[in-house]
């Protein structure tokens, strides 16, 4: 069933346009993660869906019922801020029952939903300061504890870790992660940070200048991007990207050839026929590349030379040259090469892509 | 290479300390007596000096009988100090009209200046709210009249407001005045209070209205409990520039219902009998005594909130 469906949504602040046309269904329990760079509309699409921005033109339905016009109190959501946006002048319990007071819930029901929302947190000790009191985190559980004791279907979260430093990022991911497979609530989480979006997401939607350039599971955005931007985007370092163009080789089968330099396509699966002439584009992760390895079932080896070597520990980092390209290849930390050693390379074509070099859509 | 490279640095470490130990260490010294702090502290006493003589020489004549006032040196500490001048001031020196002393103004002054206090903080208050979270309709257009209305200057206005008050039956009352104070605090002070909420997280507000809290909700509850600095900042503006209103005061209210200032200067200026020298300073002084009370309470949360506009917290 769907639990969230935004339909044909458009907003627009004065003149500007932010959102056009933009369609979206989220199904319950799932997790969704906006994800795009700064200033694409991922928190305007979530305000939306909260009912804290007037849509221009379109629909927002809610667990089957129409919301459009329902304020963000009767659309049975919880937010967490970016800022945490707790309330300064009240303790942490009176920062979680707040919206129940407003609702004229029973005390007993109250102190329950505190309760509980506190002992899944962990912020239990916690209940009788002032959010000023608080550390980063802690102050972050606090916001999550807020939308919890709503007890909604539907949990928003607008990039709720940015604020925080890289150690406790990873601990509160997992505990969202946690969280949200003991719930099963449908979340919507918007971030810029690809890894929070790989590790945490059924799906990802990938924004770009307010449209949705793809809604699919993590595997298939980072395996088979639907275009240029959204297989540059995801991925550290970039996908590697090989200007060129489809020739025919031995045997008639078609043929990726760039500077000269041709790599068969054999393995690759293109959605189209592959003619000859056509410019495209190669992408190929810099896992995807195998280096001073034998010959694989293309058969094709190419040489390259090693211009700067990054070691990381887990991974090895190489920058090589080859045919006029920068590349980057992601080996294992315990290979190691210096720097202007030829190596041989080839590619895994079943986990590359190819891309139009006009629509930059994949082939 | 490295072996040799820190071999010598340890060397070098050795041959050095005793230059170094001879050398400067811990806190800068500073002489007492050097041009510049003379410089300093000169410039400030003499600005202090310059502001405080006249305070000085009002408190101490307003302490000093007439026969001693006739001795003629201002500067002059009272031979024999007595109150009597400031009992007079306060409950019987004459105007031209009553003999009451200011104690009269000083009643009609609180009755113009709470009221009218309370009443445009909450109004204005309540305007920069909506006008800073809630973007209605028009919200730009009436803001921007409002801040027109800022630079009329108050003369142009006065004699329309007169017809005003006089068509709805409120000319010379008091409760005419406070409506006109309340109308001309009103730019500034939702000006104030507009810079002050839109300087808030507007995170805080829709995590406010996500939990459900209407217009009125998020006003008394997060709003007002978190911009106690600004609202201090208001009151002290409101309380002194309405107690130290005059022209208002005179062209208003009715004799009986002039404020504090208007009775000092009728006191001052009365022209039966001999001058009170020390009767006018006394009275001056307990004139100015309110706004001083306020700026010394408050000060600190006066100065809290101005920047509090500048650093948000
Ligand atoms: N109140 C507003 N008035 C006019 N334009 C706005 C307003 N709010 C946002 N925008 C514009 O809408 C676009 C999308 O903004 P939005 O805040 O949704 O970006 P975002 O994807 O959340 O970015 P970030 O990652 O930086 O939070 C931006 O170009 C921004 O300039
Ligand atoms: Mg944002």
């Amino acid at each position: 069933m769907t639990s969230v469906s935004v339909k044909d949504l458009r907003l627009s602040f004065g003149q500007v346009t932010v959102l056009d046309q933009l369609n979206l269904d989220i199904q319950e329990g799932e997790f969704l993660v906006l994800l795009g760079s700064s200033g694409c509309g991922k928190s305007t699409l979530l305000n939306c869906i909260a009912g804290l921005l007037d849509i221009t033109d379109g629909q927002i339905f809610i667990n089957g019922r129409n919301v459009t016009w329902d304020e963000p109190k009767d659309r049975g959501i919880g937010m967490v801020f970016q800022s945490y946006a707790l309330y300064p002048q009240m303790t942490v319990e009176k920062n979680l029952s707040f919206g129940l007071k407003v609702a004229k819930m029973p005390k007993g029901e109250i102190d329950k939903r505190v309760a509980r929302a506190a002992e899944i947190l962990q912020i239990g000790p916690l209940l009788k300061r002032k959010p000023s009191e608080l550390s980063g985190g802690q102050r972050q559980r606090v916001a999550i504890g807020r939308a919890l004791v709503r007890d909604v279907d539907v949990f928003l979260f607008d990039e709720p870790l940015s604020n925080l430093d890289a150690k406790l990022r990873s601990e509160l991911r997992v505990e969202i992660k946690r969280l949200h497979q003991s719930l099963k609530n449908t979340m919507i989480y918007v971030t810029h940070d690809q890894i929070e979006a790989l590790t945490l997401a059924d799906r990802i939607a990938i924004m770009k200048g307010g449209v949705i350039q793809q809604l699919a599971d993590p595997n298939t955005i980072y395996n088979a991007p639907r275009n240029m931007f959204v297989a540059g985007f995801i991925g550290s370092p970039s996908m590697n990207f090989l200007k060129g163009e489809i020739a025919l080789g031995a045997g008639g089968r078609p043929v990726f050839v760039t500077e000269g330099v041709s790599f068969s396509l054999d393995g690759y699966n293109a959605g189209e026929v592959l003619a000859p002439g056509r410019k495209v584009v190669l992408g190929v992760r810099p896992e995807h590349v195998k280096v001073d390895e034998p010959a694989g079932a293309s058969g094709e080896v190419h040489k390259a030379v090693v211009d700067i070597e990054e070691p990381m520990g887990a991974d090895n980092l190489l920058w090589l040259k080859h045919a006029g390209h920068t590349m980057a290849v992601r080996t294992a930390g315990s290979r190691r090469f210096s720097p202007g050693t030829t190596v041989r390379l080839s590619f895994d074509m079943t986990l590359a892509s190819l891309f139009d070099a006009e629509t930059e859509e994949r082939i | 290479m490295s072996d040799r490279g820190h071999l010598k640095k340890t060397a070098h470490l050795a041959e050095v300390p005793a230059s170094w130990e001879a050398g400067p260490r811990g806190a800068r010294p500073r002489r007492l007596l050097s041009t510049r702090t003379i410089v300093v502290y000169g410039t400030l006493f003499v600005a202090a000096a310059y502001y405080l003589l006249p305070l000085y020489v009002m408190i101490v004549t307003s302490l000093k009988g007439m026969p001693e006032i006739r001795l003629g040196n201002i500067f002059a500490p009272p031979l024999e100090i007595t109150f009597e001048p400031w009992v007079k001031a306060w409950s019987s020196a004459c105007t031209g009209l009553n003999c009451d002393g200011l104690s009269r103004g000083f009643w009609n002054s609180v009755m113009i200046t709470v009221p009218s206090t309370i009443i445009s903080i909450a109004i204005a208050s309540i305007n920069g709210y909506a006008l800073s979270n809630w973007r209605f309709k028009g919200a730009d257009i009436f803001f921007t009249i409002l801040i027109v209305g800022a630079f009329i200057p108050y003369q142009v206005m006065l004699y329309p407001i007169v017809i005003v008050l006089r068509e709805i039956g409120l000319y010379g009352s008091l409760s005419g005045l406070v409506i006109v104070h309340t109308i001309f605090g009103m730019p500034i002070l939702t000006l104030l209070f507009r810079n002050y909420f839109a300087g808030l997280p507007e995170e805080l507000f829709k995590a406010a209205r996500v939990d459900g809290a209407g217009f009125w909700g998020i006003y008394f509850k997060i709003m007002v409990p978190m911009s106690l600095p600004i609202f201090v900042v208001a009151m002290i503006l409101q309380v002194t520039g309405i107690w130290n209103d005059f022209l208002f005061g005179v062209v208003f209210t009715r004799p009986e219902y002039y404020p504090m200032t208007v009775q000092l200067n009728n006191i001052v200026n009365s022209v039966q009998g001999v001058k009170e020298y020390n009767v006018n300073m006394a009275a001056t002084i307990l004139t100015g005594a309110v706004p001083l009370l306020v700026y010394f309470v408050s000060g600190r949360l006066f100065v809290r909130g101005i920047a509090a506009g500048a650093v948000k917290g």
